[in-house]
């Protein structure tokens, strides 16, 4: 891609391209991709889909569903529609539960991942010239790569130092004059505590956007980083399942994650019913690949709870947003009866102070009644040398959980550094209730 | 006059005060006087050293949260009445007495106590008028050295 197609200001790129398709255009490129990729997944995987005819977008509805178990079951190939000889990559989930979900690539696809965040990062603002600082985790986890092929392809300068070692990350974007940093949005807290720690001020240093997925978090957390530092936070979505990192990211205007859809197309559904709902309401996301060679997924249940945007974005893109993601109904837990979401916590917890953001949930079964302890870590900003202040203090986090919950939940201020730090994806809920 | 006052938020169970008194072991700093206040849950300890900045990057560096505050050190004769007579001269001021402790060590047959003011200023106004003498953070390290 010839330089001058690339100039420093940012914000578009010869690839960006299909962001701005016109909508009767884009419609039609979709309906051809998703007809052929029907056809594609079922002449070359075997499992119970009929290849039903697809004469429109709306046909996708009468399509069956693909769930986290149908991978898990045919572990490890079992889902690939490609031949090993075409496949040039694999990665795979963590699998917490059991074996880990592995999802493969063609070199066809590899490219389109590149280019979808090569979108990404022109979203948000980066361009050649750039230095960034890849803080995923590389490995099996799809975060690492992507981002930096995604990187690489825009022709920015990317820095591998993959997750962990704090003071080490700290010290690269001090020196290096890194000029935006991509890891999970707890982490970057972590960072941030360090730095201060270290005496490291951010306002002080180049850094001028933060790349933050693979978690859900909050606005007011968002405001929180933005203040602290001077950076613009964005948030990206993505899953492995689908493709990794590149599904769906935010533009300057940081209202909704715009929908790579000429690759990936919405649809956002109720979890009970599972019934398609229409533009603007909030259920689950469903998503198709829509170019997928290796491995296309039809209908995806990702158990975020999103909406997509009905309005048209102020930066120009015609590719819809989806709100951005503050729960996944597999996050919820349920206590006496209650649904409860972390993100509800956390919303509480920063509409006390705006800045407790190290907390965690846990759940325990004392003599067949379940329990919830909100531990909050204490910081300087809330810390005080009088015990009656600090009694204010943790009367009000239990009055504004609450308030929010409709039930009782006992809180416990620690010491700083007591909760463990995620260099990934943080833990907020730790459910005791089954461990006898 | 005032003193500044480094306090620590703790938790309420076994171990938890050891960690901070090692880091000031390590470093050298001395604990002039401590008080340890305690909930259910949690304690707030504070701490009057010498190189109070020092400590508190110590503190700070082993990870604890530390508060600064401004306490008033104030003489008080070591008989019955001593400390009421002190009281007195706060009281017509007006000022609330958040908590206080004493020292180790006392200053030619006085003790010397540490008074949290919710206005230390205004406290030292109305300790002078009346009389008290108020212990400048010289005069302390110099009484601890003794």
């Amino acid at each position: 891609m010839s330089a001058q197609w690339n100039d420093p200001i940012g914000g578009f790129h010869p690839v960006s391209g299909p962001d701005y398709l016109r909508v009767e255009q884009l419609r039609k490129l979709q309906l051809g991709r998703l007809q052929s990729v029907v056809r594609r997944a079922y002449s070359n995987v075997e499992r119970g889909l009929k290849p039903q005819a697809v004469r429109a977008l709306d046909d996708l509805g009468q399509l069956p569903f693909t769930v986290k178990n149908d991978l898990r079951d045919t572990y490890p190939y079992g889902l690939f529609a490609s031949p090993m000889s075409e496949i040039v990559r694999l990665h795979a989930s963590s699998g917490t539960t059991g074996k880990p979900i592995v999802v493969a690539y063609t070199r066809e696809d590899i490219d389109v991942w590149s280019s979808v965040m090569l979108r990404t990062f022109t979203a948000c603002g980066l361009h050649q010239g750039d230095i960034i600082q890849n803080a995923y985790g590389y490995g099996l986890f799809t975060g690492g790569l992507g981002a930096h092929y995604g990187a690489e392809a825009l022709g920015a300068t990317v820095i591998p130092m993959s997750g962990g070692n704090t003071d080490r990350q700290i010290m690269v974007l001090k020196d290096f004059g890194v000029t935006a940093i991509c890891c999970t949005p707890s982490y970057f807290l972590h960072i941030l505590d360090r730095a201060a720690e270290m005496g490291v001020n951010f306002r002080e240093l180049p850094l001028r956007a933060g790349i933050f997925g693979a978690e859900p978090w909050t606005e007011q957390m968002r405001r929180r980083i933005e203040t602290e530092t001077r950076i613009k936070a964005y948030d990206i979505y993505g899953l492995s399942e689908i493709i990794g990192p590149g599904v769906a990211s935010e533009c300057e205007c940081q209202a909704g994650l715009h929908v790579f859809e000429d690759h990936f197309y919405p649809e956002i559904i109720d979890p009970e019913t599972r019934a398609p709902l229409p533009i603007g309401v909030e259920g689950e996301l469903v998503l198709t690949t829509l170019s997928k060679k290796a491995m296309p997924i039809v209908r995806y249940r990702t158990r975020d709870i999103s909406a997509i945007e009905p309005e048209p974005c102020e930066c120009g893109r015609t590719i819809r947003r989806i709100k951005r993601i503050g729960r996944r109904s597999d996050d919820m837990f349920i206590i006496r009866g209650v649904n409860v979401f972390p993100s509800q916590i956390e919303a509480a917890l920063l509409a006390v102070e705006g800045t407790l953001p190290h907390y965690q949930i846990v759940l325990t079964r004392e003599r067949d009644l379940d329990q919830m302890e909100v531990q909050v870590e204490v910081t300087p900003e809330v810390f005080s040398d009088k015990i009656r202040a600090l009694e204010g203090l943790h009367a009000k986090i239990s009055h504004a959980v609450e308030n929010l919950l409709g039930i009782r939940a006992s809180v416990r201020l620690v010491e700083p550094h007591t909760i463990q730090r995620s260099e990934g994806k943080a833990q907020r809920v730790i459910d005791r209730r089954n461990l006898k | 006059m005032k003193i500044n006052q480094l306090s620590l938020f703790l938790e309420n169970k076994p171990g938890s005060l050891t960690g901070p008194c090692k880091a000031l072991t390590k470093a050298g700093i001395n604990i002039m006087t401590m008080s340890l206040a305690d909930t259910q849950q949690f304690g707030i300890l504070r701490l009057i050293v010498k190189d109070w900045q020092k400590a508190k990057e110590v503190l700070e560096k082993a990870g604890c949260v530390v508060n600064v505050t401004e306490v008033v050190a104030i003489e008080v004769e070591d008989r019955p009445g001593g400390l009421a007579g002190v009281l007195e001269a706060i009281e017509k001021s007006g000022i609330n007495v958040e908590y206080t402790y004493a020292f180790t060590f006392g200053r030619g047959g006085k003790a010397v106590l540490i008074f949290r003011f919710e206005d230390p200023d205004g406290a030292i106004k109305a300790l002078q008028a009346g009389g008290v003498n108020v212990v400048g953070s010289v005069q302390l390290y110099e009484g601890a050295q003794k």
